[in-house]
């Protein structure tokens, strides 16, 4: 399962991504394999999606959470 | 006294940085440009001591040193190259108490770089409320320096960060103990791949540290935050709230900008008046108060909406709050082609476009990026509105037809979302049209919300106006020097005979009559006459006069100085000492005598301004941004004739 798949409130771990597919930016912010991730938020349309990433509240898109694998905690 | 002490601030976005660089160096600061390049570059001094001052950079904040942006690259240049011109001699790396871990990625590449290093943790007051412990004594040691734990809102551990910063050939230059240079050299992994596993190693290598000597209670953490998002970003109540606080903004900015500005205008005028009449009559004296007195008048107008929509801007970007809106708005934006991130750009656009096309820098991908810079010149700019403001007041009749509002009003607003409409409607047609495939990247952080600090919002308004009124002012007062030589000499011989031209042709006209006659005589024939005179075909079918074609042209600099070119055109040999407005009023075509600014032309020349990109340093921006001449001179010449089609047809039809 994948970022994009959690619901508001869903805690998990990140498993893998391929790191061509995602912007470097995020890799820095945190979001690494082993990383905790919570699903904080959707936005009203569904997207972008508002997460914790170890601690540091951010938002991505859905297309690029649904790179990110995680395992749910 | 000895050369001052270099001194670079490096920390993430969000982390108080730009707090504590206003608070070392107060006033003595100033923003400028790299060489070549738009980043910001603000510098500013600093006494630490009786003896020792400090010259103090702030560099861009930045996530990493990994150079993914200019913003990035400029940062490792200044801490890496030894004969740059700021190479410091000490690096002070901010980071942030709660997100200390992400902050420290940081703090272990600047310090791997070999420099005197300092850590300061900022945001000191919110370890007791988050319920955060560190060992302090402890961290220094496993990470080989010097911490300072500060807060900027309480303004406290200032003085100890200036004793370590006078100290600094104490601070230890040995790297943090990361084995990353394997990873970098020996394999045949992408670039991104290997900084992907340095930032994994570097994490490791934080946590282990952090995990003995950091603690959070985690139940003290969240509460506001979460409550304040959910009513933030609800799916009703935010979109009601952000068009609420753009209403109200909108609202503050033209009622309240009124009055300074009345002020400033008339302040002028007055002077204009007085170095005419106490000054020694000659060349000079004309220069000064039909040239660069009127023309200085016309940008230091705008300082009051300028400074007013930054500010507005800047409480609204400390507090947190816009990160919401873009979080918000970024689906719907989306399906115009741009980015949530482009709410930034548009709405500074109502400003001026300058300031926010470089906001577009946010934008990750590059079509959005793209599109946002060439739609953003449609909003109603500051610059726009004198030039609104008297045409509406020449050919709107006046009358409250709707709830009080004024017809001008109303006219005006319709003139503001004509801009946006015109600006999300191309954003639309370049998706489609625009064949450029590039990974939909989107990253924005969701930073605390925080009361905003008044310091921080003070100088963030000081530095943008002022940046606005150096940048235009320039360009203002040239053009209006350049505009009034050309209106006061011409070619031939008719300029120079003009009064017995005149004499000998209208023998019935005296005095004041006779004056104004030879004025506009003159005027006609002088240089700049000659050249409307010229394009004056072209512009006839949009119901305008060879006046008004000179403004038009002269207003490519800025589209502020049409009003200026025309108080410059009706001034220039003129004794009388009316209002630019009431000249206009009484402006008649020679031929038939009915009146230039009537209805029709009125409204073909607010439309042509809503839509043609009349300003220079706006092309000027785009070439930066965009890397080469390609994009400004389509948007240009798109925006131009589109602009010149909508003037043309609307004359067309109310004539």
């Amino acid at each position: 399962m994948t970022i994009s798949d959690l619901v508001k409130g869903d805690k998990a771990i990140i498993t893998s991504f391929i790191v061509d597919d995602i912007p470097l930016k995020l890799i820095e912010m945190g979001c690494i394999e082993g990383s905790f991730v919570e699903l904080v938020q959707k936005a009203p349309l569904k997207d972008p999606l508002y997460l914790n990433v170890n601690g540091t509240y951010l938002a991505i898109r859905k297309e690029t959470a649904s790179q990110i694998l995680v395992e749910k905690v | 006294m000895s050369t001052p002490l270099k001194v670079a601030l490096i920390g993430n976005p969000n982390t108080g940085k730009t707090s504590l660089f206003n608070s070392l160096t107060g006033l003595n600061q100033k923003v400028g440009n790299y060489p070549g390049i738009t980043v910001d570059k603000k510098t500013g001094s600093c006494k630490l001591s009786d003896s020792v001052t400090a010259s103090i950079i702030d560099l861009p904040g930045t996530y990493s040193l990994n150079a993914s942006s200019e913003d990035e690259s400029i940062a490792v240049k200044v801490l890496s190259e030894k004969e740059n011109t700021y190479y410091p001699d000490v690096v002070v790396v901010v980071a942030e108490v709660e997100n200390l871990k992400r902050n420290l990625l940081l703090f272990t590449q600047v310090k791997d770089l070999g420099l005197p290093t300092v850590l300061v943790i900022n945001m000191q007051d919110l370890m007791q409320t988050k319920g955060i412990t560190i060992d302090v004594p402890t961290l220094e040691e496993e990470l080989n320096t010097k911490i300072i734990l500060l807060s900027s809102k309480k303004n406290t551990g200032v003085s100890q960060l200036k004793d370590a910063v006078l100290n600094y050939k104490n601070l230890s230059l040995v790297p943090c103990a990361i084995e990353t240079n394997s990873i970098l050299k020996s394999t045949n992994l992408s670039e991104k791949q290997q900084q992907h596993k340095d930032t994994i190693k570097r994490y490791q290598f934080i946590k282990n540290i952090l995990d003995k000597h950091y603690a959070v209670e985690v139940t003290r953490a969240e509460g506001f935050r979460a409550k304040l998002d959910g009513l933030i970003t609800h799916k009703v109540f935010g979109y009601i709230i952000f068009f609420a606080i753009l209403f109200g903004i909108f609202q503050a900015l033209f009622s309240w900008s009124e009055y300074p500005m009345d002020l400033i205008d008339s302040a002028f005028a007055f002077l204009s008046d007085w170095t005419k009449n106490n000054l020694p009559e000659g060349v000079f004296t004309r220069l000064l108060s039909e040239g660069i007195i009127p023309g200085i008048g016309g940008v230091v107008i705008f300082i009051p909406q300028i400074a007013f929509l930054f500010l507005f801007l800047s409480i609204l970007e400390e507090s947190g709050y816009m990160s919401r809106v873009v979080f918000l708005m970024d689906k719907i934006m989306r399906k115009f082609g741009l980015s949530g991130k482009s709410v930034v750009p548009l709405i500074s656009g109502t400003a001026c476009a300058i300031p926010a096309i470089m906001a577009a820098r946010n934008i990750e991908n590059w079509k959005e990026r793209l599109i946002t810079i060439l739609v953003t010149p449609f909003t109603t700019c500051a610059a726009r509105l004198p030039v609104y403001a008297i045409i509406i007041s020449l050919v709107i009749p006046k009358g409250n037809p709707l709830l009080g509002m004024s017809t001008h009003a109303l006219v005006l607003m319709s003139l503001y979302m004509l801009g946006f409409g015109a600006a999300i409607l191309s954003a639309y047609i370049l998706n489609k049209v625009l064949k450029i495939q590039s990974k939909s990247y989107f990253v924005i952080e969701m930073p605390n919300y925080k009361m905003p600090l008044f310091k921080n919002v003070f100088y963030n308004v000081l530095d943008k106006t002022k940046a606005f009124v150096l940048g235009a002012g320039k360009i203002i007062l040239a053009v209006s020097i350049l505009l009034w030589v050309l209106a006061s000499y011409g070619p031939g011989a008719d300029f120079d005979n003009a009064e017995e031209l005149v004499k000998t042709e209208f023998t019935n006209l005296e005095g004041e009559e006779l004056d104004t006659k030879i004025a506009s005589y003159k005027l006609e024939h002088s240089y700049i006459g000659t050249f409307g005179k010229f394009i004056e075909p072209s512009i006839k079918p949009l119901g305008y006069d060879w006046k008004i074609g000179i403004a038009l042209i002269t207003s490519f600099a800025a589209r502020e100085v049409f009003v200026g070119t025309l108080a410059t055109i009706y001034s220039v040999g003129s004794e009388d000492e009316s209002t630019l407005k009431e000249k206009m009023k009484r402006e008649v075509h020679s031929g038939t005598m009915k009146p230039v600014f009537d209805f029709p032309t009125g409204i073909s020349l607010l439309l042509f301004y809503a839509f043609a990109m009349q300003c220079m340093s706006t092309v000027a921006i785009v070439k930066k941004e965009t890397n080469g001449w390609k994009w400004p001179l389509i948007q240009m010449f798109a925006m131009t004739i589109f602009a010149y089609l909508v003037a043309l047809v609307s004359y067309q039809v109310l004539h």
